[in-house]
């Protein structure tokens, strides 16, 4: 006699939804949610917090380049480098905006050092929101 | 674009208050709860740092 499905046992329901969650290609939602920002959250169907997370990370980005930041490209000094990887979290948006010469080649005024930083956390930001993307994915995290 | 100190403040904390509510909490009641909590101290670090500033400086 088989167990009717409401008298599985929680463990045994969270084992099966683990199982589930494993199925397919678990990293997809990090590598879309890296490439552009808020789509690892589309790719889950979590369509408002995906808007929210694009709308802010792109706003961000786009600010930043709005009030004359720099891009950076790459950099012998410590702090340039670093700089370089935050501005490459961004994904799509640092190609794309290198691609047509965007951004400034120096930070010339107070507003565009703001700008330069602004580009940067926007990376970080989206690198935090891919492995969100991921967690849900992978069923770390409920929501 | 040449915001004021604190209009990129404002700016700043309220992007990144919307990124930690959403990643940092699992409901939505939440995430708002903890957005706000994260822009709330965000823009009054800024201040009380910029009073100590203020008055160091004097």
């Amino acid at each position: 006699m088989s167990t009717p499905p409401n008298r599985i046992a929680p463990a045994a329901r969270n084992a099966a939804s683990q199982r589930d969650a494993q199925k397919g290609f678990v990293y997809l939602p990090l590598i879309a949610g890296w490439l552009v920002p808020g789509a690892g959250h589309f790719l889950l169907r979590r369509w408002g917090r995906g808007a929210l997370l694009a709308a802010s990370i792109l706003g961000m980005f786009a600010l930043g380049l709005a009030m004359q930041g720099k891009l950076y490209t790459s950099g012998h000094e410590i702090l340039d480098i670093l700089s370089f990887v935050g501005d490459l979290c961004n994904g799509l948006p640092y190609i794309v905006s290198r691609a047509l010469g965007l951004g400034a080649e120096q930070v010339q005024v107070t507003t565009a050092d703001w700008g330069s930083r602004f580009i940067v956390v926007a990376g970080l930001l989206n690198v935090i929101a891919a492995v969100d993307a991921h967690n849900l994915r992978t069923g770390r995290k409920q929501g | 674009m040449h915001p004021s100190h604190f209009f990129a403040v404002l700016l700043f904390a309220l992007c990144v208050s919307v990124v930690f509510g959403i990643t940092m909490r699992e409901t939505p009641r939440r995430m708002v709860r903890y957005g706000a909590y994260c822009f709330v101290l965000f823009v009054g670090a800024a201040i009380v740092l910029s009073w100590v500033m203020f008055l160091i400086a004097r």
